[in-house]
């Protein structure tokens, strides 16, 4: 049976290779670019240089202040005087990364200007993040604690200024008139990374100051666990400490802040929701209904086409009822069908996509970056290839289905 | 065999109601071949689709093989018209996606059988009607006659007890006409098929057992 629909949906598509052309055209375009989306998302989400633990990690870098005054709220990072004074008292972490938001720096060298993106970070860093020195070394405790104004660059950045990544080590950067030795320079990463930067340098050197107890700032944490068991005691003992945090600043009197997994992080950093709630239904709806959405013009478009080409079989479906098919048996039929054709704008999508991926992970259009289509977005394809099938062949099928025998074998 | 009780069909639209079968009733004997002849529009197609159940009755009772038929499900009439009932049309009505062997399997593919069963009984139905040599073509590459032929064929694949024919050589011409005659013939004697065939052609109605006249939706003869 199955092999008959195939049979009689290659056929059709081969008699209207127009038809044909606009519909597999329309699917595949839509599905590459849900695969693509889906790829770049998975990519961003998923551990990856230099951030590999990801499994094993909570990130802090969102801050909520209330005022129930003024009915006013304040989002933003916390604080480096929240994350030192409260967050590294917690038992549970390992170790805690604490790194600035990069700020961009200027430094003229050769009389060319360069930006460079600065980041802050404390010595554990290092340690959480798993970057890979291409020479020299990272700063440590001691250099922290004395301020040694020394930095650690990235390989774009050392190949900007110095001839090889040895030469670098020990030679001296000047950016926003500051002169930095660098110590070590390591293997550049994709501008979506968490940490991006151009140079990290120790945060004793910033011009902040780092004892002002406002709780909002630019900061961010990274709590990195022995174990992935420990993930949730974390979260417990964090929720804990914040409830402990007095609110010093009389004009709030509410503070959110949380331990979340880089999703969560993700997802709250968009503003979606507020306080306790977390915004991921929201997230998740809206990125249904965009998906909905985006799949709807082609479904549209592949519904009309069916539905035009109902007058066309109408002997077809006239003779297949005459002959002993039910209505039911048609509806399954042209659903099926409808399905093949989905799946081979699926398995095109597919090609298309992954030809796109290549050309831009050889074209340097995103550095840094190597995408690759992995189980879960081609889940995600075949699932859309389905509503997509289900979707737009249903309803035909069933007027289809529907047509009267005698009007059928009439039309011609 | 068939037993038609009082048939009316009324086709109303919203201006015109058309009386296209006034009280018919008809028997038809199990083996008896029966022609339908009639002036164009006196309800000849009408009287074989009802009794074909492709079409419903607007009034009065059909049975077949002693079942009534007026409550049946789709399914159920789709299932009754599988195994009991074969058609030929006038234009063919074949799949011009499919190759001829496909074509002739398109019954069985609605009840339980293998590919290799179905395969065997095609060829065997078009030996019968002389298309043995032709299995692999399409519909568009055969002539009139040759298309009708794989018609027969498919109506008699599933070997079923009624062969409902309407104007099966109405396309052809007179020798080509008797070709198929001559194969339905065969099927009626031979091989015991009741046949009820609607034609223009007084010489084709001469051939069957019997002829039932249409005018303006009653029976005359
Ligand atoms: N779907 C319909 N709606 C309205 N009237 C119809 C419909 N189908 C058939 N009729 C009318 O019913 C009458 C009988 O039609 P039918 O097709 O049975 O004629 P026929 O005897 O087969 O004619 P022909 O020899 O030309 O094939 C005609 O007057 C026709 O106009
Ligand atoms: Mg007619």
């Amino acid at each position: 049976m199955l092999k008959n629909y195939f049979k009689i949906a290659i056929a059709v598509l081969k008699r209207r290779k127009f038809f044909t052309f606009i519909s597999l055209f329309g699917i595949s375009f839509t599905l590459a670019i849900i695969i693509l989306v889906a790829t770049f998302l998975d990519y961003v989400l998923s551990a990856g240089y230099p951030d590999t633990n990801r499994n094993r990690e909570l990130y802090v870098s969102h801050m909520q202040l209330n005022s129930s005054k003024n009915h006013s709220q304040y989002n933003g990072g916390p604080s480096f005087y929240f994350i030192n004074r409260y967050v590294t008292t917690l038992k549970t972490p390992e170790k805690i990364a604490i790194f600035s938001n990069s700020s961009a720096t200027n430094s003229y060298t050769n009389n060319k200007k360069k930006v460079n993106n600065l980041r802050y970070t404390n010595d554990k860093f290092w340690d959480v993040l798993q970057f890979s020195f291409t020479a020299g070394k990272p700063y440590g405790k001691q250099q922290l604690d004395n301020a040694e104004k020394v930095a650690v660059i990235s390989e774009e950045t050392s190949e900007a200024y110095f001839t090889d990544d040895a030469a670098a080590v020990g030679k001296y950067i000047e950016t926003d008139n500051v002169q930095y030795r660098i110590i070590g320079v390591v293997k550049s990463l994709p501008f979506s990374s968490n940490v991006y930067a151009d140079m990290w340098v120790p945060y004793t050197l910033t011009k902040e100051d780092l004892k002002n107890t406002g709780l909002m700032g630019g900061y961010s944490a990274i709590l990195l666990m022995s174990s992935k068991d420990d993930l949730d005691k974390t979260r417990e003992e964090y929720d804990q400490m914040v409830s402990k945090v007095p609110m010093q600043d009389k004009q709030f009197d509410q503070m959110f802040t949380f331990a979340d997994s880089y999703f969560q992080s993700f997802i709250r950093s968009m503003h979606l929701a507020e306080g306790t709630n977390s915004g991921m239904g929201i997230f998740l709806s809206f990125a249904g209904i965009i998906v909905l959405l985006f799949l709807l013009l082609p479904t549209l478009n592949l519904v009309n086409l069916n539905i035009s080409r109902i007058i066309d079989r109408s002997s077809e479906i006239g003779v297949r009822k005459a002959f002993g098919a039910s209505s039911k048996t048609l509806v399954y039929q042209f659903v099926i069908e409808n399905l093949i054709l989905t799946f081979l704008g699926g398995i095109l999508g597919v090609v298309l996509s992954f030809v796109i991926i290549q050309v831009a992970n050889s074209s340097n259009i995103m550095p840094n970056m190597v995408l690759s289509i992995n189980f879960n977005v081609l889940f995600v394809t075949l699932l859309a290839c389905v509503v997509f099938g289900l979707l737009s062949g249903v309803y035909p099928a069933w007027r289809m289905s529907r047509m009267h025998v005698v009007t059928a074998l009439k039309a011609q | 065999m068939i037993r038609l009780q009082n048939i009316e069909k009324v086709y109303r639209t919203n201006t015109v109601e058309t009386m296209a079968l006034n009280s018919i009733s008809l028997n038809v004997a199990k083996g008896e071949f029966l022609s339908i002849m009639g002036p164009s529009g006196c309800g000849k197609s009408t009287l074989l689709n009802i009794i074909g159940l492709l079409d419903a009755p607007s009034k009065g009772e059909i049975k077949i093989d002693d079942q009534k038929t007026d409550h049946m499900s789709d399914k159920q009439l789709a299932n009754f018209r599988n195994k009991k009932l074969g058609f030929i049309f006038q234009s063919y009505h074949l799949i011009n996606d499919l190759k001829v062997l496909d074509n002739v399997e398109l019954p069985l593919l609605y009840r339980t059988s293998s590919g290799s069963e179905r395969k065997k009984l095609a060829s065997a139905a078009l030996e019968k009607v002389g298309l043995s040599n032709r299995v692999k073509h399409f519909p568009t590459q055969l002539s009139g006659g040759q298309k009708q032929r794989v018609a027969i064929a498919r109506a008699i694949v599933g070997n079923p007890e009624i062969i409902l024919a309407d104007e099966p050589t109405g396309n052809l011409d007179s020798a080509m006409g008797n070709e198929i005659m001559d194969i339905l013939q065969y099927l009626n004697t031979t091989e015991g098929a009741t046949i009820i065939m609607v034609t223009h052609d007084e010489n084709m109605a001469k051939r069957t057992h019997r002829l039932v006249r249409l005018f303006d939706g009653s029976q005359v003869q």
